[in-house]
């Protein structure tokens, strides 16, 4: 599957990365020679099978208690925040 | 003929109701109203590396509820799905949902309309879902601050079939799933707080075409009212476009209230790939045939079945029986008020309660903005009135007066009526006495009456009511007046 | 004083017996890893003051006659783990940052066993890669030849223990990087089944495949950290509530009447002839020890690679967007709006690897595509999991090489993806079904150590480990060590 700089743009947006030019051509090789080493995967029958998005056939999600278990920390997680405002994550300004 | 007759409008509600549980959906943070900006928010809401979502099992309770008291299929087995798209309110850059396989599936639910007949709505599927954070433009200059509170928070999102065709069947349907969600428990329907949004999905199309039209989506109308104007402005909208030749642009739009018109959202507009996909932090949720019988036990009397039983046992019109069973707490003050008056069967009493009910006290919670758990006038004070209506103490008039009393001061009608002396006047010799002293005053009036004017009767009735400080029944000065009128 | 030449086992022992005391060791090892690291760059960071200071705790504890096998017991954690108040950087310049608030269940479970954290291992970025060459901290060499790679992504964890910088190590395995970085440093390295220990506070990578385990110097070394490390987290939903055996107690299972698979597919002709003749030379110690030998078929194991650079791009495209430069980690300088901030926090913050895999990822999971590339990697995967169903119907355990090559020179593979990913060719089938592989060393071809796998069914770790210790009782590859690090 070779893709083309506009795909790869596109993917890369979707995926909020910056690109740039030098970099471009490179992804776009590297990405089509994957895809296209990924496409073996359509000549192989799976008619006869289910998709397997698990390893743990048979396991069902648990549920747990409706109960408040967590407390405030709030100081010590916005240590980490790379911009805190009056105790908002602060972003540049979005328009809506 | 309107243009409107030209075109059919179809629209479809998802509604997003937030579930009243303690704690998120997938951690345990507390989800309460208020508390100040990210407080409430756990490591997992924040979507620091590492950590894991475990389901809630009441958001998965109150689910099932609502399933069963629309009639829909409940999944014995459901998925939930990764919707990924990134906006700074959106901690993990994906929304926890569910996609192909949600818990609730083909419901209905009746709505009554405004000439008093039912529709059933169809409801495509309600899902669980997590809640965004809030994003808050107006705060930090220059940025937008970002408060996670309620991110993580359940969600049962709940998309009707495209059935409405009107503002009016669109509000008319809100407000049912608004008192159905309150009437079961699972969510508390406060707008103005957002624990109950509303997204409309409106299109138009020529009478007679079975292809719909190009839709808009109009996000977060968070009012009946708003939901009414913005689908009429949207309507009117897109028919003057497609009439003028044009074609609508499928887009999401925004209601501005104060201008009274939507306009396209701006930053949404590009056409989002979500790229759903199972989550695999998350297992396959199983609901049993014995936690379904569980939570069957738990459904109370659902507003439909309660109408119904009004018109049956009180002999109400389904118009009133439908006002009264609004919301449960209505429902339940006043079959309070008419079980006070003890007088079981008895259809007149019935209505005069529901009179009351959706006259006086409506009008005064309206005024006051408040909701009936809050009333000044307990249902068995209110019964307490109606008793001295009956036993003819006051006039039905003269109670309106002792109603408001009652409301401004939390005091029973006995202890208003004693305190401004306000019993009525059916002493007959009293009224007669009465009558003869306005028949005195009044000789012009008397003669013009005698002579064949009827409409006078009034006059005279006025002026016994005024010598009496309105405290004469009604009644007996009609039948007292008739005949003194009438003649020795 | 050859402190470092003993086993998790022995200084176990020795430390109970108070042969020595745990801050003895401590600084021993602390001593090794200042004098080896800068050549090595196996550790990302080394918490000497927290390492003394547990020492001290474990040896307190000791005194008191209280502690498990493992109190006083230095290892290292791979940097993949949530450590409280120790930065977490995943290797990536997008976590460089990032002081974690809290401790990966495993963590807090082997802190509370007693075990002395030395520090956090290097590690590919993200966990994507199998040579330690994609981490923003520069990459991690073998100990056994300093120009080639340990292997990855666990490579700083495996360089450590193969170098006697840690008795023990905590690795994760997505596609293979706990055996194959073993394989490639002479160690030995389990992958436990899916879902037997917690993934809460392991920073995700592909949520369907990733475990965490242990790289150590013998099976018998595995054990002991295992039990510790195994078992049902609450928090953690893909966890499965199943007791764990007490391994080190049934490592003496007997090999005798054991079937041991050989997988068809992977023991043909394409091999490289010396590997193939070091692993028929380990299959000859269990013929030897009493298995009896079937030969089993996985036709569509072969198929694994391609699935799993599906499926793994997929789910770590998705779990990597929580880096954005919001709440934690890397922000880039001055953003002009939020598109901006996204875009060059990502872009900067992430190294080439990780974008291609991000990208793949979203690509196969996008409109249109989704279809043919997702939902058909994980039927594949469904095949791949019959083909393991059916192949242990006739066996007990499985035996085929961990790595197709030993080590490689560093920048040998950086040009062509596809060429580092056929690394993991032969681990790669038991993260898409789930099943347990244990990585024993069995040889050296030109001086470079060469790994036996051997994998299970479901939760049979027991049965691993044992088959593993047989064999460590009947040869010594374990015990060799590089010269440079005796």
């Amino acid at each position: 599957m070779s893709l083309t700089r506009r795909e790869v743009e596109a993917i890369a947006h979707l995926a909020r990365l910056q690109i740039t030019e030098m970099e471009l051509p490179v992804y776009v090789a590297s990405l089509s020679k994957i895809l296209d080493w990924v496409d073996q995967l359509a000549a192989v029958d799976t008619s006869a099978v289910t998709p397997m998005a698990h390893p743990l056939s048979g396991e069902v999600q648990r549920l747990r208690a409706d109960q408040v278990t967590e407390s405030d920390h709030h100081s010590r997680y916005q240590a980490n925040a790379p911009q805190v405002v009056a105790g908002l994550y602060s972003v540049p300004k979005v328009i809506e | 003929m309107s243009a409107q007759d030209h075109w059919e409008v179809v629209i479809g509600l998802e509604i997003h109701a937030q579930l009243a549980t303690r704690a998120k959906i997938f951690s345990g943070s507390a989800t309460a109203f208020g508390a100040e900006c990210n407080t409430q928010a756990d490591l997992v809401d924040l979507g620091y590396p590492g950590t894991l979502p475990v389901l809630n099992r009441e958001a998965l309770r109150m689910a099932v509820k609502f399933g069963l008291a629309i009639g829909a299929q409940v999944a014995a087995r459901s998925v939930f799905a990764r919707k990924n798209y990134f906006y700074p309110d959106l901690p993990k850059g994906y929304q926890i949902s569910q996609y192909e396989q949600p818990v609730v599936e083909h419901g209905t639910l009746d709505i009554l309309l405004e000439d008093g007949s039912r529709k059933t709505i169809g409801i495509t599927r309600a899902h669980l879902e997590e809640d965004a954070g809030k994003s808050l433009h107006d705060i930090l200059p220059g940025a937008t601050g970002i408060d996670l509170n309620r991110a993580g928070t359940p969600l049962l999102e709940i998309v009707s079939e495209p059935d409405l065709r009107s503002a009016r069947e669109a509000v008319a349907y809100m407000k049912t799933v608004h008192s159905l969600v309150r009437y079961l428990e699972i969510c508390d329907g406060n707008m103005q707080e957002g624990s109950f949004r509303c997204d409309a999905n409106v299109s138009v199309r020529r009478r007679g075409e079975h292809r719909f039209g190009t839709r808009c989506e109009i996000k977060n109308v968070n009012s009946f009212r708003f939901v009414e104007k913005a689908i009429n402005f949207e309507v009117t909208r897109q028919i003057d476009v497609l009439e003028g030749g044009g074609h609508i642009v499928q887009e999401t739009r925004l209601y501005d209230a104060n201008r009274d018109q939507t306009r396209p959202m701006r930053t949404k507009e590009e056409a989002n790939d979500y790229r759903y996909f199972p989550d695999p932090d998350l297992l396959p949720v199983t609901v049993t045939p014995e936690f379904i019988a569980e939570v069957r036990a738990t459904l109370p009397e659902l507003p439909h079945q309660k109408a119904e039983r009004f018109v049956k046992s009180y002999g109400l019109s389904a118009y009133d029986a439908g006002v009264l069973t609004a919301t449960r707490e209505f429902a339940d003050y006043y079959e309070a008020t008419v079980a006070a008056l003890a007088a079981t069967g008895d259809h007149s009493v019935a209505k005069l309660c529901a009179n009351w009910l959706m006259g006086d006290v409506a009008a005064f919670l309206n005024r006051d903005g408040i909701e009936i758990a809050a009333a000044p006038v307990t249902a068995a004070a209110l019964a307490g009135l109606l008793t001295r209506i009956r036993d003819e103490t006051i006039s039905g008039k003269l109670a309106k007066e002792v109603f408001e009393a009652m409301w401004a001061e939390r005091a029973s009608a006995d202890a208003i009526i004693d305190a401004r002396g306000l019993r009525q006047i059916s002493d007959t010799g009293a009224i007669e006495r009465a009558i003869d002293e306005v028949m005195a005053a009044s000789p012009k009036q008397l003669a013009d009456y005698r002579a064949g004017k009827d409409k006078l009767f009034g006059y005279f009735v006025g002026q016994v009511m005024k010598s009496t400080g309105g405290k004469a029944n009604p009644a007996a000065v009609n039948a007292l007046l008739k005949r003194k009128l009438a003649g020795p | 004083m050859t402190l470092h030449t003993l086993s998790v086992a022995e200084l176990s022992a020795g430390l109970a017996a108070r042969r020595y005391s745990s801050l003895e060791l401590t600084e021993h090892f602390l001593g090794r890893i200042a004098a080896a690291n800068p050549k090595l760059n196996a550790f990302i960071t080394i918490t000497a003051e927290e390492a003394r200071a547990a020492a001290r705790a474990a040896d307190a504890e000791r005194a008191r006659g209280a502690g498990t096998a493992l109190t006083g017991v230095p290892i290292a954690h791979k940097d993949i783990f949530c450590t409280d108040g120790i930065k977490t950087s995943c290797g990536s310049r997008m976590l460089d940052n990032f002081v974690a608030p809290y401790d990966a269940t495993i963590v807090a479970r082997l802190r509370a066993a007693g075990v002395v954290m030395l520090g956090k291992t290097n590690m590919d970025e993200f966990a994507m890669g199998s040579s330690n060459e994609t981490s923003w901290y520069g990459p991690v060499r073998n100990p056994w030849d300093l120009d080639r790679v340990p292997g990855g992504s666990s490579g700083g964890s495996a360089a450590a223990v193969a170098a006697r910088l840690a008795p023990a190590a905590t690795g994760t395995d997505t596609g293979g990087s706990i055996r194959q970085p073993a394989a490639l440093t002479g160690i030995t390295g389990i992958k436990p089944t899916y879902g037997r220990v917690s993934r809460f506070g392991m920073v995700a990578f592909a949520s369907s495949l990733d475990q965490a385990g242990v790289l150590a110097g013998s099976a018998e070394d595995c054990a002991l950290l295992l039990r510790t490390m195994a078992g049902f987290d609450p928090r953690d939903s893909t966890s499965v509530d199943r007791p764990v055996p007490d391994y080190p107690a049934e490592l003496g299972q007997p090999m005798r009447g054991l079937r041991i698979g050989l997988v068809k597919e992977f023991l043909g002709d394409g091999l490289d002839p010396g590997t193939a003749a070091l692993i028929e030379a380990g299959i000859a110690v269990y013929r030897k020890l009493g298995a009896e030998l079937v030969e089993v078929s996985c036709p569509a194991l072969p198929l694994s690679v391609p699935t799993y650079y599906v499926v793994a791009p997929a789910e770590c495209s998705s779990n990597l967007s929580r880096y954005d430069g919001v709440r934690f980690g890397y922000r880039c300088q001055n953003p002009r709006d939020l598109l901006d901030l996204y875009q060059r926090s990502r872009g900067e913050g992430f190294g080439a690897e990780v974008k291609r895999r991000i990208m793949t990822g979203t690509y196969v999971l996008s409109a249109g595509y989704y279809d043919a590339y997702y939902l058909k990697a994980q039927k594949v995967r469904s095949l791949i999991n019959q083909d393991f169903e059916r192949a242990f119907a006739r066996a007990d355990l499985l035996v085929c090489p961990t790595a197709p090559t030993p080590a490689f020179k560093l920048g040998d593979k950086l040009d062509d993806p596809i060429t580092m990913y056929l690394n993991d060719i032969f681990t790669i089938g038991a993260n898409l079904a789930g099943l347990p592989g244990l990585s024993v060393p069995c040889g050296f071809l030109g001086g470079l150590p060469v790994g036996l796998q051997l994998i299970g069914p479901h939760f049979a770790e027991s049965r691993l480990l044992a088959a593993g210790h047989a064999y460590q009782r009947e040869t010594d590859w374990h015990r060799r060590v590089p010269d440079a690090y005796r």
